[in-house]
């Protein structure tokens, strides 16, 4: 189970001809994602190999996804043409399945470009946009699973709690955290630093609720905008799942952008300590410290009498 | 940047980065000053008024001769906002010149007076900080005579996912400040990107100001030409406050704030390039760019290292949180090689303020062992002489603890984040 993707997805890699695309498809592939295939405008026909074996290139998403029925695309284009290959997918997806999970992993998509993709996203009422700006998404099986981005498959393993982030390393830093008291994860997602992206916490959080195999969720925001208050205030009518909270960011000064586009606190909203203020109402057990994730999480567990100690 | 793009080669190399996949040299942040922003109004059909950028007080006594208006606006050019309620000190902050960062001049004397008081003088407002920004531009604008002062701004709302047009009545003030005692008075219009900014929507948020005939038409016009320069040149902010509507019922921007998206450089990059203003941005924040680094200069006394933009943070609030303050915040990237470690090592020391450094990474597709070379490499041709506490987590962290304990140099291991901040914290003497 997990969210979104199974440990079974087929995907196909947007940009494989790319040093990105192929570096990071083989490393899916060895992990145990099953890539059925790369798009590339104009290399149709080509074969990649990905070391574990070889995939074929299709010229465009339409066909890629008819010749593969592949249920999910992972982008590793580069900025300029990144949002028309989100739109292109979407578009795919949406005639020939009717559904379908797009993630998109390319950091410094302009933001207007993302406006009008996530907008054309939307409007294709069965598909999922993940990212962009973002590590990607995992559900862990008992052997490999399926990895969809760029996140170290290793540090996972199938599990119970599930993981949703704006952050990259940070993610792993939770995973770490949740294996660190022996607990595995159902899925993990990444939904990116940008400020404009598709998939946001509360999407994340109704499917964790809905999912059998999630029984607790672990939550990382960041300072700007107001993404962790909106999900907090949902979630504390909509969620009865344990769910432990950090927010990075609280000695970040006003009005500089922190290294992620989405990073910044303007007009003294966005600040970390409104988020941990909101998620403190919502019940939401909140972690000042990264490193006390774990310990936070066991408790959480031992109180919903999900763990003996 | 066409070079992280090139076709896979036969062989990879495993240390290939992930950072590389999307990062351009650029600003972080592209602002530009008013008197470039007036300049690309009214390339674009939106009215302003006349007006000369100079950058002495002899240009500006000339540009009042030419203007040929009575009274003009003299206005400091800074990129920060607050310039009119700010105040003047001499270069060394010894005496205060003058209060007023912007001046209404009504005569050539007082152009001189207040140019001569600007140029060269420093400016502090509540956004540049206590250090001030020094004055290198100057602004000489013809008067206008003013029937009506309002606030419009266009930027993009991320929670609506949409380009947003906010307006409202109470122009001059601090739009904040309207918005926490009088939110009635901002009127909202978001635009749908697949239609654009449609008539109706222009013609109601004029209405809502209070317009009408001829001042409603010149609203109309000026609103969808400032949409299109929005959308043209990527903005990520246009500011006009006042926005104002003049005796001859004409709407006119009287001041005007751009922002641009960093992130769409590669579609200007010579237009940009050209008004960027590198005095305004902090040096070591531009070598930073340049070597794929992300940075930021911050107060405290401890230096970070750390891949990863949520990490970063994450390690600056943990240094705080046992008693610290940070030095800066520094993302390597996914994909740090040696070379990138080194320079953000002299980024990092270029610093005064810093009198111990903390490393933290969390190996993904990047190794713990090349980071940990990377270390020692940049420690000994730095020559360090600070302490220096590493972290190190995730793919072959015991190859990287081996070979940093191997090194013979003084670096402190730690093996999560709490122990890495606590020990910097305590090895530099606690906190500031």
């Amino acid at each position: 189970m997990g969210i979104w993707i199974g440990e079974d997805s087929k995907v196909i890699v947007q940009g494989i001809t790319g040093k990105q695309g192929h570096f990071h498809a083989t490393k899916m592939a060895e992990f145990g994602t099953d890539v059925v295939g790369g798009c590339t405008p104009g290399k149709q026909g080509q074969k990649v190999d990905l070391g574990v074996y070889e995939v074929p290139v299709f010229g465009s998403m339409i066909s890629a996804i008819r010749e593969t029925d592949a249920d999910a695309t992972v982008i590793y284009v580069p900025p300029p043409f990144a949002g028309e290959a989100i739109m292109e997918a979407a578009d795919a997806f949406q005639q020939v399945k009717g559904q379908g999970v797009i993630v998109c992993i390319t950091e410094g998509i302009p933001t207007l470009d993302m406006v009008k993709a996530v907008a054309y996203v939307n409007s294709r009422t069965g598909v999922r946009l993940i990212g962009p700006n973002c590590p990607g998404i995992i559900t862990p099986g008992e052997q490999g699973g399926c990895k969809i981005g760029i996140m170290p498959g290793h540090i996972h393993a199938k599990g119970r709690i599930g993981v949703v982030s704006k952050s990259g390393t940070l993610t792993y830093e939770a995973v770490a955290q949740t294996m660190s008291i022996d607990e595995g994860q159902s899925t993990c997602v990444g939904i990116g630093g940008d400020p404009v992206n598709g998939t946001g916490f509360i999407d994340c959080l109704a499917a964790f609720e809905a999912d059998p195999q999630t029984k607790a969720i672990v939550m990382i925001g960041e300072i700007g905008g107001s993404a962790e208050e909106e999900a907090a205030a949902w979630a504390k009518d909509n969620v009865s799942k344990p769910i432990v909270g950090f927010i990075a960011g609280s000695t970040a000064p006003p009005g500089k952008r922190m290294g992620h586009a989405g990073a910044i606190i303007s007009g003294g909203k966005g600040t970390a300590e409104e988020k941990f203020a909101a998620f403190e109402a919502a019940g939401i057990a909140c972690a000042r410290d990264p490193s006390e994730i774990g310990v936070i999480l066991l408790g959480e567990l031992v109180k919903a009498g999900l763990r003996s100690e | 940047m066409t070079k992280a793009f090139e076709p896979c080669p036969m062989k990879l190399s495993l240390s290939v980065g992930f950072k590389v996949l999307v990062r351009v040299a650029r600003p972080i942040e592209m602002n530009i000053h008013e008197y470039q922003a007036k300049a690309l109004f009214r390339d674009n059909g939106v009215n302003v008024v006349e007006g000369i950028h100079c950058t002495s007080v002899e240009q500006a006594l000339e540009a009042y001769d030419t203007l040929n208006s009575q009274i003009v606006a003299v206005k400091s050019q800074i990129h920060a906002g607050g310039r009119g309620k700010g105040t003047l000190y001499t270069p060394d902050r010894s005496s205060i010149v003058m209060e007023g960062g912007v001046k209404i001049a009504f005569n050539r004397e007082e152009v001189e007076t207040y140019s001569t008081n600007i140029i060269g003088n420093l400016l502090v407002t509540k956004q540049t900080g206590a250090e001030g920004k020094l004055v290198r531009n100057l602004y000489v604008e013809s008067g206008c005579a003013i029937a009506h002062e309002y606030y419009l701004a266009i930027l993009v709302d991320r929670e609506e996912k949409a380009v947003l047009i906010m307006a409202s009545t109470e122009g001059g003030m601090d739009i904040e400040e309207v918005a926490e005692n009088s939110p009635e008075a901002i009127h909202k219009i978001w635009v749908d990107p697949s239609s654009g900014l449609l008539g109706f929507q222009k013609r109601d948020l004029g209405v809502s100001l209070g317009l009408s005939g001829a001042a409603l038409k010149s609203f109309f016009a000026l609103i969808g030409n400032l949409y299109r320069l929005f959308i043209d040149n990527d903005c990520s902010m246009v500011e006009i406050n006042p926005l104002v509507k003049s005796e001859d019922d004409e709407i006119i921007a009287l001041d005007g704030k751009v922002g641009f998206d960093s992130n769409a450089h590669f579609r200007h990059r010579a237009a940009w390039d050209e008004m960027r203003d590198l005095s305004e941005e902090d040096a070591a924040e531009i070598r930073a760019d340049e070597a794929d680094l992300s940075y930021v200069n911050l107060d405290g006394n401890i230096g970070c290292l750390v891949n990863g933009a949520g990490l970063a943070m994450a390690t600056m609030d943990v240094i705080k949180l046992y008693g610290g303050e940070p030095a800066n915040f520094l993302d390597v990237g996914g994909g740090a090689n040696e070379e990138q470690v080194k320079t953000a090592f002299g980024i990092i020391l270029e610093d005064e303020n810093v009198k111990g450094i903390l490393v933290n990474i969390f190996g993904g597709i990047m190794r713990c062992d090349i980071i940990a070379r990377g270390i020692i490499e940049a420690t000994k041709s730095l020559d360090l002489n600070i302490p220096l506490v590493v972290r190190l987590a995730g793919t072959n962290v015991d190859e990287g603890k081996e070979i940093l304990a191997q090194s013979g140099l003084n670096i402190h291991s730690a093996n999560d984040l709490a122990e890495g901040a606590e020990k910097i914290v305590s090895l530099i003497g606690g906190g500031v």
